[in-house]
């Protein structure tokens, strides 16, 4: 994260640096995907269509959701063919 | 050095050359045309190493210039009436991305009707982009004034474009002898581009990017103040100019046969030529009147105006553009730059010239005689034609 | 364990400010995927302006310069000649704008760029209207469609020009390549973005970005509304290259236009009589690119 202070540390010309993951778009969410590992195929298609770049592949090949970043659009439930991805409301 | 006799517009060619310019786009409008032929010839001959970016029009030509100018490139490009009008939304681009474009004006009137003859109006309509104007009296400062433009545009403490402007056909077609500087002496005074945005393909940056209340104001400020140092980098910047070709065309607004004069007469392009002829003639006669010519008039220069206020009682500003509701440009700032002074000389403005209209020795005469006589009218337009008297033979 | 059918390598970041399920920000991500990190974006007014997000961050591991509305085929050549001028030759020039901006505002600039040659890829990402500003139509906005500037009423039954033929404008200056892309079939789109990347001169992408507020459709349908438009011959996928027509999906049987149309809430006021009248564009506009390709 950098940090602008003064009028003289920002950039003389309109620069962005900083990348956009510190952004917590997870807060938008109305629902929440929750993977059912035993009924997943490790086939990616919920990681292939995700926009928002939310969907990680961990260290044992199942797709694991960013929750700081996902908006609950709910496309990898409705694209995972063996129905493995549920969406429940968030409280 | 090489001393050749050339147009205006070739002076404006040569400097680009000479500066090592390495983007050029370009769109061709009277009577700009043979700045960027002549510097089409250069390319294509080898003489000039620069890629040449045909755009299909003066939109594209800025568009195309502010993006050269982001990645690094030096970049120069040149129009005049509707072409930098059409332009107008992205010269406040360009100040704003701090893009160091240096840009030739062939100053030609605007339609309607359409005219391809000389006033300001196209450059004066400009001045609120955050672009360094300067205006040319002679092919000589056309070519000095460039090479001085892309020095002080890409510098450091500045960062922001400059134009050059020169009356269309007084200037831009009409052939003086000019000394060339040769290539050594622009390299010595013009090294090549630093980069200075900070910006690069290939890792996550976004340059321009969007902003809302928060910050916007502070982006203006730093143009703001990129602007405020222009007078000290522009006065080294011509100093070292000068210590290299041994010219120096007088700063900011410099001025003849003022120091004891009754009236003085403020003019920029082209008209200081003829007005200094009848400055010498007047003086002949026990008049005491004076020049001074404008030739940076953004920023404007508040300490030259001010200092020239001081001494003269009778200012006649010499406008070659009118702002409708108002009064001519340069007229209002002076006025402007003058209010706050202890001793407030009387500043006239003498509206001329307009539409290519030739700006005659008896004219000047009328002006100065105009000055120092007790007539106080704010605003002339001076040759108005009140009887046009037009016939038409069928 | 399925291999992953698409480059693995991210070059977006999360945190952006598309929309839930938004076919623009899907559309990027393969994009950057095929090319890699030695790019430049021209990038004008349009929705990514503000998916980008707003200073300081930025979403992409690639420059993006802001451009104005009009000029992105310019700002692009501007950049080339700047790269080359600068010796970096490696540099892959991007445009990526909408369908105003490419089809209506930004038609000149593009023309320009694609007339002098420009080496770069211009990628018109189409959502059908003028979304970032709310939803008005463009010339790329489909005969019949609900928008705030085409309304449903009394004197008005959605816009009654038909969507523009931008392939066909580009086609008319003879690209070094030309493909329509649909975030539907990623496959498809990252083989022919990787084909382009290869390519040398002048090349145009035409991205099917659905858009679910614009559209009104609800997110998560957004995948399998892109893969109707394509299967109803909505938005067929196919290539030009050296002038020659190549379609790259083919189905047996088009779905009928009525199944992709009633999904969204901008065609729910079409009449069967209107419903009718576009599945006749879409069947002429078919054999008419069955025709070009069968050119040879």
């Amino acid at each position: 994260m950098r940090s602008y202070e003064t009028l003289e540390d920002l950039p003389e010309a309109p620069l962005a640096t900083v990348l956009s993951d510190i952004i917590q778009t997870g807060s938008w969410r109305t629902f929440r995907p929750v993977v059912r590992k035993e009924a997943c195929t490790k086939c990616y298609v919920c990681w292939k269509f995700c926009p928002d770049v939310a969907i990680a592949i961990d260290g044992d090949g199942y797709p694991t959701v960013k929750l700081d970043a996902c908006k609950g659009c709910g496309i990898c439930a409705e694209e995972c063919k063996p129905k493995a991805i549920d969406m429940v409301p968030e409280e | 050095m090489v001393q050749a006799v050339i147009s205006g517009n070739y002076a404006q060619a040569y400097a680009a050359k000479l500066a090592r310019t390495q983007v050029v786009a370009a769109y061709p409008i009277t009577p700009q045309t043979t700045i960027i032929e002549k510097i089409a010839e250069f390319v294509a001959s080898g003489q000039m190493d620069a890629q040449y970016v045909k755009v299909e029009s003066e939109h594209s030509a800025m568009a195309a210039c502010i993006s050269a100018s982001a990645l690094g490139a030096r970049t120069y490009t040149a129009s005049s009436s509707q072409g930098l009008l059409l332009m107008h939304e992205l010269l406040h681009w360009a100040s704003g991305a701090r893009a160091p474009i240096v840009m030739g004006i062939a100053n030609r009137s605007v339609a309607p009707p359409l005219s391809i003859w000389t006033d300001h109006k196209d450059t004066i309509s400009q001045r609120d982009t955050g672009w360094i104007q300067m205006y040319a009296e002679s092919g000589q400062e056309v070519i000095d004034s460039v090479l001085v433009a892309f020095r002080v545009a890409e510098h450091e403490d500045v960062l922001l474009p400059a134009m050059v402007a020169e009356d269309a056909f007084y200037l831009t077609h009409t052939y003086e002898p000019v000394d060339i500087p040769t290539q050594d002496q622009v390299d010595r005074f013009l090294p090549p581009r630093k980069p200075s945005s900070g910006f690069r393909p290939g890792l996550a940056n976004r340059y321009g990017t969007f902003i809302g209340p928060e910050l916007h104001m502070e982006f203006q400020r730093k143009v703001a103040e990129g602007m405020e140092r222009v007078p000290r980098v522009f006065r080294e910047a011509e100093e070292e100019y000068e210590r290299i070709t041994g010219r120096n065309h007088g700063g900011p607004m410099p001025t003849y046969r003022t120091e004891d004069a009754d009236a003085v007469l403020v003019t920029m392009g082209t008209a200081a030529t003829t007005a200094r002829s009848v400055v010498d003639v007047l003086r002949k006669h026990g008049k005491k009147v004076g020049l001074a010519k404008i030739r940076v008039f953004r920023p404007w220069p508040v300490p030259e105006v001010r200092a020239l206020g001081a001494d003269v009682d009778r200012i006649g500003v010499l406008d070659r553009s009118f702002t409708f509701g108002a009064s001519g440009a340069a007229h209002t700032e002076f006025a402007a730059a003058m209010y706050g002074s202890p001793h407030r000389p009387l500043v006239r403005d003498f509206v001329a010239g307009l539409g290519g209209r030739d700006l005659t020795p008896p004219m000047f005469t009328q002006m100065f005689e105009s000055l120092l006589s007790s007539e106080k009218e704010e605003v002339s337009w001076v040759g108005l034609k009140r009887r046009p008297e037009v016939t038409v033979r069928g | 364990m399925a291999r992953l059918t698409i480059p693995e390598r991210e070059l977006m970041h999360s945190g952006h400010a598309g929309c839930p399920g938004c076919g623009a920000a899907l559309a990027m991500r393969y994009l950057l995927k095929g090319l890699g990190e030695d790019v430049v974006v021209a990038l004008p007014a349009c929705c990514w302006t503000v998916i980008g997000t707003p200073f300081p961050t930025t979403v992409l591991d690639v420059g993006i310069l802001d451009t104005a509305f009009e000029t992105t085929g310019a700002a692009m050549s501007g950049l080339r000649a700047a790269a080359d001028a600068l010796g970096m030759t490696d540099v892959t020039v991007v445009g990526w704008a909408g369908d105003g901006g490419t089809a209506d505002i930004g038609l000149q600039a593009l023309s320009g760029m694609l007339e002098r040659r420009t080496d770069g890829i211009y990628v018109m990402y189409d959502n059908e209207a003028y979304m970032n500003t709310g939803i008005q139509r463009s010339g790329a906005t489909p005969e019949g469609a609900w928008t705030t500037t085409t309304p449903v009423a009394a004197k008005s039954r959605g816009k009654s020009e038909p969507k523009k033929d931008i392939m066909g404008i580009v086609a008319a200056h003879y690209p070094a390549y030309a493909a329509t892309l649909n975030v539907a079939f990623p496959e498809d789109y990252l083989k022919k973005v990787q084909k382009a990347r290869d390519i040398k001169g002048p090349r145009f992408l035409h991205v099917l970005a659905p858009c679910p507020p614009g559209w009104r459709f609800p997110p998560e349908k957004m995948v399998a509304l892109g893969r109707l438009a394509t299967d109803s011959n909505v938005f067929p996928l196919y290539e030009i290259e050296g002038g020659k027509y190549k379609i790259t999906r083919k189905l047996g049987t088009p779905k009928p236009i009525a199944e992709y149309l009633k999904l969204q809430g901008r065609f729910a006021h079409m009449t069967p009589e209107e419903v009718a009248a576009s599945q006749a564009g879409v069947d002429a506009r078919w054999k008419r690119l069955l025709a070009l390709e069968a050119l040879g």
